[in-house]
């Protein structure tokens, strides 16, 4: 593993030049808010530019052109759409709880946006690396149900009281089997620390050194995680032709495009958990004894190979969410606590067992 | 005490109690239309629902006591507005039956051939729309893109693509474009490949399996009580295909199966309608290589006038049965026209079959029904 990308050098610099000249309460301040604003910026790109790669990714599947009229293919289409919905009127709802009804768009984003936190993107580009990074994501990343479930409240709408309600018991299920598959890779690398998770993957990824309860536990995340975020095709929670708009239906501008974008968010972070738990974090890619080939992978920078990684996974998310029908109420239920939940208890069994005997590389 | 007031009664008796009651239309995105159903909740699962129509109503059959026979067939093309050959053809075929018109061989292959793929254009929309129903809503894309082949068709012969008033009594209202076979011939072997892509996406899933098989069930019994016809009733095993029993136009020359299955749920539904597409595909092959030449209309009076008496006339449109019954008293326009319209009887098959499912159900279900609105409330 080459040292020239290492992002702590380029952190350490800023800190010690902040800390030189300003007393150390407000070099930690301003490193917070400069880390604050970098997020910000990131979460606004990336968001604008998965809802333009899910039209993109849509149009192709549906033999489509996609958004192409606003910049070079379409790009500024986000931008222009985003600009919309800035000037857009909120409209008010009759009868609606106020506070909460206004309140709930900023649970969602907010939350969306403290997971964020603790990403390794690249080697030393890690806002806080706790020792119970995982955990920290899922439980982070589970309160914001607590948003949808307080917006489908207060809207005032049966529609989207049923939508919230549905989201409810989905996002609690399916929040054990994103929990237990990633728990066996926990047991495989001894550490809830999201860095050293990484750090345990430098000689190959979890997702091909971890036999096959690995490439398991990597499908469950996948599925049960896409059911996290209420996306296809269990996108119950806002199954449009059945609720219409689920939870959201009668949120209208900018409130509107806060649930917008942190479900887009969402589906970011999920894949960007994903690729650091299973598939390396910002690891290249290496193949055993091809020392040519692993030096050339090396050359290509941490952050590039996580960017590359997580958008790999977000296409696959995206992939069968325009190929598949929606699931009912109650086979999604099922489908988590008849299969996905005994299949994540023994996988983690045979896991455990596996690491006690030793028997892993 | 009518059906229609104990309706009204419930519905009243209804809004007072407390069940928890939500409206699925006039504006929701799988009714395809301005229907309203009135649907009673218990948690997802649904315990009833009321149908409420006449949203979209324009007194066509009011209409048809005002106008000749010709411009009748303008007015049936927006009833069932996915069927408007069909539509235009019972009118016609009632009235050339009346003044005992012998058409010409030319003028039945033709209709029959555009009556056929009327039945595709409006079955690939039908699967499109389906789908996305069931959330899949790539399907939508590749049904329209098929779709509009068959509309160029239609668009080159006739000038318009949905609402076409081809048909004339006695016969066309000119004759068709000199491409008309060479692009049909094309069309059927572009979509002979491009139907198996279809059984790929949605008819092979197993999710698609899961939401479909054993769902609405509706039994043969079911299906003759109330009257539903086309494939919808075919999936339930009531055969019923006019087409079969009562063949006008060019049908008696032509092979072709009436597709029926037994097992009553949208999934039987699902595949009569996939196999019919296959079906009409055969029959406007059978024909359009023979398509003898001669006029394309009969010669006919400019001012066309029914002998007084009762008439009636019956079509396959793609959606079930259309009947027509007809009282003139010798007068240019009708005394009473009356339209037995597919899809109000199949609707108000829904409650039966949908009760104690779940919403989700509610809605692959009304998309196997394959209801088009304005042609309920005509």
């Amino acid at each position: 593993m080459s040292k020239m990308y290492d992002f702590s050098q380029l952190t350490g610099a800023i800190d010690a030049y902040l800390r030189a000249n300003m007393s150390p309460g407000w070099a930690v301040f301003t490193e917070l808010v400069i880390i604050g604003l970098v997020a910000l910026l990131l979460y606004a790109l990336v968001g604008l530019f998965l809802v333009y790669l899910e039209r993109k990714v849509c149009a192709i599947i549906q033999n489509r052109y996609g958004p192409n009229r606003v910049g070079p293919f379409g790009l500024f289409q986000t931008v222009a759409d985003l600009i919309k919905l800035l000037m857009k009127e909120l409209i008010p709802i009759a009868r609606a709880d106020k506070f909460l009804f206004n309140l709930a768009p900023f649970i969602v984003i907010i939350v969306s946006f403290m997971t964020l936190a603790a990403m390794p993107f690249a080697l030393g580009l890690q806002a806080i690396d706790l020792n119970i990074g995982v955990l920290y994501v899922l439980a982070v990343s589970s309160l914001g149900v607590v948003g949808i479930l307080l917006a489908g409240w207060s809207s005032n709408s049966k529609y989207s009281l049923i939508g919230a309600i549905r989201s409810g018991a989905q996002i609690v299920s399916y929040e054990l089997s994103v929990g237990l598959s990633l728990l066996t890779v926990i047991i495989f690398a001894g550490s809830m620390q999201l860095s050293e998770i990484v750090a345990s993957q430098a000689d190959g990824w979890w997702l091909f050194k971890g036999h096959i309860p690995a490439f398991a536990a990597f499908l469950i995340f996948l599925i049960a995680s896409t059911a996290e975020i209420n996306r296809g095709p269990f996108d119950l929670a806002e199954a449009e032709s059945e609720l219409t708009a689920g939870f959201h239906t009668e949120y209208s501008g900018i409130k509107f495009a806060f649930f917008f974008l942190a479900e887009f968010m969402n589906m970011f972070i999920v894949a960007a958990l994903g690729v650091t738990v299973f598939l390396g974090g910002w690891m290249p890619f290496h193949v055993g004894n091809w020392e040519g080939f692993n030096q050339i992978m090396d050359f290509i920078p941490p952050l590039v190979w996580f960017t590359l990684k997580t958008f790999f996974v977000i296409y696959l998310i995206m992939w069968f969410k325009w190929t598949f029908p929606r699931l009912r109420i109650d086979q999604l239920l099922t489908l988590e606590w008849k299969y996905l939940m005994p299949l994540c208890l023994i996988n983690l069994v045979i896991v455990a067992f596996l690491v006690m005997m030793g028997w892993h590389f | 005490m009518t059906m229609s007031e104990e309706i009204i009664i419930k519905d009243i008796i209804v809004g007072e109690s407390e069940d928890y009651m939500i409206n699925v239309g006039p504006q929701h995105p799988s009714t395809h239309g301005v229907l309203r159903l009135e649907v009673c909740l218990q948690g997802e699962t649904v315990k009833y629902l009321i149908p409420h129509i006449g949203y979209i109503h324009r007194g066509i059959e009011k209409m048809c006591e005002f106008d000749t026979y010709s411009q009748i067939i303008h007015l049936t093309d927006r009833m069932d507005y996915l069927s408007a050959h069909m539509n235009n053809e019972a009118v016609c075929l009632m009235v050339e039956n009346a003044l005992q018109v012998e058409v010409p061989e030319r003028v039945k292959y033709i209709r029959t051939i555009l009556d056929e793929l009327n039945r595709l254009a409006s079955h690939q929309l039908w699967w499109a729309a389906f789908g996305m129903d069931l959330g899949a809503l790539t399907t939508f894309f590749y049904g329209l893109r098929d779709r509009e082949k068959i509309l160029d068709i239609f668009e080159e012969s006739f000038g318009s693509r949905l609402l076409h008033s081809f048909n004339y009594p006695g016969g066309l209202m000119h004759d068709v474009h000199p491409n008309f076979q060479k692009r049909t011939k094309e069309f059927l072997s572009y979509f002979r490949k491009k139907l198996p892509e279809y059984n790929q996406l949605l008819t092979d899933n197993v999710i698609f399996h899961q939401r479909s098989k054993g769902i609405g069930y509706m039994s043969k019994e079911t299906a003759i009580a109330y009257g539903v016809t086309g494939p919808s009733g075919r999936g339930s095993g009531f055969s019923c295909d006019v087409r079969k029993y009562a063949p006008y136009s060019a049908y008696p020359v032509v092979k072709f199966e009436e597709k029926l299955r037994t097992e009553g749920d949208t999934f039987a539904r699902y595949l009569v309608r996939m196999d019919e597409m296959v079906e009409s595909m055969n029959i406007i092959e059978q024909l359009v290589d023979n398509i003898p030449e001669g006029d394309f209309t009969a010669k006919m009076r400019p001012v066309l006038k029914l002998p007084a008496g009762e008439y009636f006339q019956r079509v396959e449109t793609a959606r079930g049965e259309l009947a027509i019954y007809l009282v003139s008293d010798g007068n240019k326009t009708p005394y009473r026209m009356k339209f037995r319209s597919p899809n109000f009887s199949n609707l108000f098959v829904l409650n039966k079959i949908t009760a104690g499912g779940k919403i989700a159900d509610l809605v692959a279900v009304s998309g196997s029904l394959d209801l088009v609105i304005p042609d309920i409330d005509r």
